[in-house]
């Protein structure tokens, strides 16, 4: 496995790390809420009305974001909590961030190097979808788009070098 | 079977909500859980009750879980109690600074509760 520098001076854009991106989200949600993301068959544009983002800061810098419609979140959260939390509320917030948290720390620890490298910062999650996200990535984004119970979810990291 | 009393220690109350209903989806009966949002919250909950179990996170605000082993020998209801640590620092490092600083299991977030019970059952030594 290559180091974090050693990848980064090899491809500017870290498309290799798509499938780890794509990997460390199947298992949260795997391991988590105990359901398989499917690959869509098609390209998939969803209504993403709810943005969980954790910042990544130290050997990696950037953004991590997950968006879903607020529907698939509160179904995230019903199946992560075991019970039926009301959308919008708190309880629903609470756990796509935290669901956010874990899929940068599961990325951050498939990349050899990062795990001690790389600090997460808490969770902040946005409701509503009319805004715009700028952060200091000169990278590019990998995104990576599962479909959660045949709903759409676009997982997301812009990277600061 | 028995039933413990478990205290579970993370700044995240929907991540505290997480972790009991691993524990019972784990199989583990549990009469009382207390909760607390970081280590200093967690020795005054310590002062006032016993438990079974900890589970703690690493990266907390006031008082972050490392810094809550080290000082958890000064409270006398929390003698031979064994703590497991939840978190999502999953480094090699992370783990053998916990163990060293006391800590008797280590689960990385995400996990199962089949990883939960893999690493409860054997510090509970028969309690549950």
């Amino acid at each position: 496995m290559k180091t974090v520098n050693e990848m980064l001076a090899a491809d500017s854009s870290h498309k290799e790390w798509i499938p780890l991106l794509e990997l460390a989200t199947r298992e949260v949600f795997e391991m988590m809420l105990g359901c398989k993301l499917a690959q869509p068959e098609i390209a998939v544009d969803g209504s993403f009305d709810i943005t969980a983002m954790v910042g990544l800061a130290g050997q990696m810098c950037g953004v991590l974001t997950v968006r879903c419609a607020a529907k698939s979140a509160t179904h995230m959260a019903s199946k992560i909590l075991g019970m039926a939390p009301a959308e919008g509320s708190q309880d629903v917030l609470d756990a796509l961030g935290e669901i956010c948290n874990m899929v940068a720390g599961n990325f951050k620890n498939k990349v050899a190097g990062m795990g001690d490298g790389c600090m997460l910062s808490v969770p902040t999650v946005i409701t509503g979808n009319d805004y715009s996200l700028h952060s200091l990535a000169d990278s590019g984004a990998l995104e990576v788009r599962l479909l959660f119970e045949s709903m759409p979810i676009a997982i997301t990291l812009q990277i600061h070098s | 079977m028995n039933s413990i009393r478990a205290l579970i220690i993370d700044d995240s109350s929907v991540m505290r909500k997480i972790v009991e209903r691993s524990l019972r989806q784990a199989g583990i009966e549990l009469t009382q859980v207390f909760e607390a949002g970081n280590g200093a919250e967690a020795l005054g909950v310590l002062k006032q009750t016993q438990v079974d179990l900890i589970l703690c996170d690493i990266n907390m605000p006031v008082m972050d879980g490392l810094e809550f082993i080290k000082q958890l020998p000064g409270v006398a209801n929390a003698k031979g109690v064994p703590v497991v640590m939840i978190t999502t620092e999953g480094s090699e490092s992370h783990v053998v600074q916990a163990l060293s600083c006391g800590a008797r299991g280590y689960i990385r977030k995400p996990f199962t509760p089949e990883q939960v019970r893999e690493q409860v059952m054997p510090v509970l030594g028969g309690k549950a």
